[in-house]
């Protein structure tokens, strides 16, 4: 039973991340119709910048500052140079140009830092505390929790309450329209990726101290499971990002504390799988006609 | 899909249209197919003689990379469908042919026709794999077609670990692979024979798919790939034609992943890793996608360009750390920036400039003469 405690904070915990992650996906999709599968090599270059700041300077919390801001930048920086400029006719195309994306920037990361692994710190405890002789949660589980919380909501509030917002789910709803109506639709393109991409850099940022430290190809594995969860959620759906995120990180802290680590990627693929075969648009999706 | 149907030459799309008239005038496609393989075997039993034993073996990886990249390319290009596991593909015919040979090696058979069989055995074994992933690929639509095949890409290699017993973790096991035939004589380099039997299978290879691309089977892939819902009001069923496709394609990435297995005489898990699928991809792309040449100029370039970077960083006077980092990622680099300059500015890839190119000169020379 206490195990079965453990691992289920511990799921949790992952799953906020991959949550996050997740949630970063759908901001994409929603906006522009791009999956975003250098999402991972752009995080990872981000928590690069931060390992440089905070080694220079010694603070945690600049390097976790200038991570985010570095994500933002990033994210802008790849829609106005990169992505503004893909065809998308054709679905391929954007996917592609991503992993295009993801070869040059784990190229350039490996030239600038070498491939050996960095230690990721974190700024909490991670032994668990106790809480009548149970092992339940750590500092730095909290700090995820209410990282992600803040995170998410603010996220939520922006997008349902503000002009901003509302002005950039217009963009992504009907682009001719709102621009006919004054909204200014590739700025609010360029916003969205900048924030799906300072998400991610943040869920980098707090995940990597969990894993084996930093190194350029530290995400591919979590951008699978991310985006399983964005699968299972409905890639058009940020609150099943949100439980998609979730399941996933409580399925493998399952299947890693019961039948061993090395099977959580067959783990993430089979569930990946199971989902797409049985319900193609997510658990959260709501029942639409295919397009022709 | 304008990419992929700008990738499509336009005289193949006048083939098709008219496809008995132009038969007729050429002659049977079998014949035709045959006599360039014919003539691109005597070329490379020539070219084999004529360098050293290194630009043979490189030749030869050229040739097992050209297996999985024109597998790729038809399914990608004329099919439609993208996989990023064509790596994770090729580790399975990989590993096939080391157990294989090893089963063989272990009980002491020797003989010329183990290789095919073992070849074969891999064959079959990534065909069955890539049926599994086909049957789902046939459901699935773009982004989500690509995220599967890339976690199959990043799985797969981890399964080598997982099961450690069979596939020996991290160091992954050797392929003994037996030498050239004595009747060949005592001294014949060991890369020209890696040459001649990568060859052989390289072109066997690509003279069946230019036929299936040719036949009746090839213009459904591209009826699919065009418009699904005109396609099944045609006659044709999807679903099984994306399946067919992503086998064939399949069982080549299989048979270009053995005979790299063969040219290497090992296999891990390091060697298949998801950079190696995006490689093919990139190969493709760049190559043009939807082409047999356009497989053959990647695959030329995933060979050329670390070799030349490494003479360019010998050149330059670096650090051995720095050069160590340059070495290993500038070709990355490279093959990265390439692949997004080629799709945002050249979707038509390398063999998409070049047929531009003849197609302007051919269109000169008739105003010359008038």
């Amino acid at each position: 039973m206490d195990r079965f405690v453990f691992l289920t904070v511990d799921g949790l915990s992952r799953g906020a991340v991959y949550a996050a992650f997740a949630l970063a996906l759908v901001l994409i999709w929603r906006a522009a119709r791009v999956v975003n599968f250098a999402q991972g090599a752009m995080a990872v270059a981000a928590a690069y910048v931060a390992y440089t700041v905070s080694t220079a300077t010694g603070s945690y919390w600049l390097g976790f500052v200038v991570a985010i801001v570095a994500g933002l930048l990033l994210g802008a920086l790849v829609d106005r140079v990169v992505m503004r400029h893909v065809d998308h006719a054709s679905p391929l195309n954007p996917v592609i140009v991503a992993l295009g994306l993801v070869l040059l920037i784990q190229a350039v990361l490996g030239m600038v830092y070498g491939s050996e692994f960095r230690p990721a710190e974190a700024p909490f405890s991670r032994s668990a505390l106790t809480v009548g002789g149970v092992a339940v949660l750590s500092p730095y589980d909290l700090f995820v929790f209410a990282t992600i919380g803040v995170v998410v909501s603010g996220l939520a509030w922006m997008f349902a309450r503000t002009p901003v917002g509302l002005r950039m789910r217009a963009a992504a709803f009907a682009p001719e329209v709102s621009r006919l109506l004054g909204v200014n639709v590739g700025g609010m393109l360029t916003l969205g990726w900048a924030l799906a991409s300072g998400v991610g850099a943040l869920a980098a940022m707090l995940v990597l101290p969990t894993e084996l430290g930093l190194h350029p190809h530290a995400m591919d594995l979590v951008f699978v499971s991310a985006f399983t969860a964005a699968v299972v959620g409905g890639l058009d759906s940020p609150p099943g990002a949100v439980v998609g995120g979730l399941v996933v990180g409580l399925l493998l802290s399952y299947v890693s504390g019961y039948a061993g680590s090395d099977l959580t990627p067959l783990a993430v693929l089979v569930l990946l799988l199971a989902v797409l075969l049985v319900r193609p648009g997510g658990l959260f999706a709501p029942v639409a006609a295919r397009r022709v | 899909m304008s990419a992929t149907r700008a990738a499509l030459p336009p005289r193949e799309q006048l083939d098709d249209r008219g496809g008995r008239p132009v038969d007729r005038r050429r002659g049977s496609t079998l014949l035709r197919h045959l006599a360039v393989v014919l003539a691109a075997g005597l070329l490379l039993v020539a070219v084999s003689y004529s360098v050293e034993p290194f630009r043979n073996f490189q030749l030869a990886t050229v040739a097992a990379y050209l297996c999985a990249t024109a597998g790729l390319t038809v399914l990608t290009g004329l099919n439609g469908q993208l996989s990023l596991g064509h790596g994770a593909l090729m580790a399975t015919g990989a590993y096939t042919v080391a157990l294989c040979q090893t089963a063989f090696a272990d009980r002491g058979m020797t003989g010329g026709w183990l290789l095919p069989l073992s070849l074969g055995a891999a064959i079959v074994c990534t065909v069955a794999v890539g049926a599994v992933v086909g049957v789902a690929a046939a459901r699935l639509r773009g982004p989500y077609l690509a995220g599967v095949t890339l976690a199959v890409a990043v799985v797969v290699p981890a399964l080598a670990v997982t099961f450690d017993g069979v596939f020996n973790g991290e160091q992954g096991l050797s392929v003994p692979v037996e030498p050239p035939p004595l009747s060949l004589g005592p001294y014949f380099p060991y890369e020209r024979w890696q040459l001649w039997v990568t060859g052989a299978a390289t072109l066997l290879a690509l003279l069946l798919l230019a036929n299936l691309i040719r036949s009746r089977y090839g213009r459904t892939f591209r009826a699919v790939r065009d418009d699904e819902v005109a396609a099944r009001l045609a006659g044709i069923h999807v679903a099984r034609t994306q399946v067919l496709a992503f086998v064939v394609s399949a069982a080549t990435a299989g048979l270009g992943g053995a005979l790299l297995a063969v040219l290497a005489q090992s296999v891990s898990p390091g060697a298949f890793s998801l950079t190696l699928s995006l490689f093919l991809l990139m190969a493709v792309v760049i190559g043009g996608l939807g082409r047999l040449t356009g497989a053959l100029w990647g695959a030329v370039l995933l060979v050329a360009l670390p070799d030349l970077t490494h003479s360019v960083t010998e050149m330059l006077t670096l650090s051995p750390a720095v050069a160590q980092r340059l070495e290993g990622n500038l070709p990355l680099a490279i093959f990265g920036l390439t692949l997004i300059v080629v799709m945002i500015a050249a979707p038509g890839g390398v063999q998409g400039l070049l047929s531009r190119l003849g197609r302007a000169l051919l269109a000169r020379r008739p105003t010359r003469r008038s």
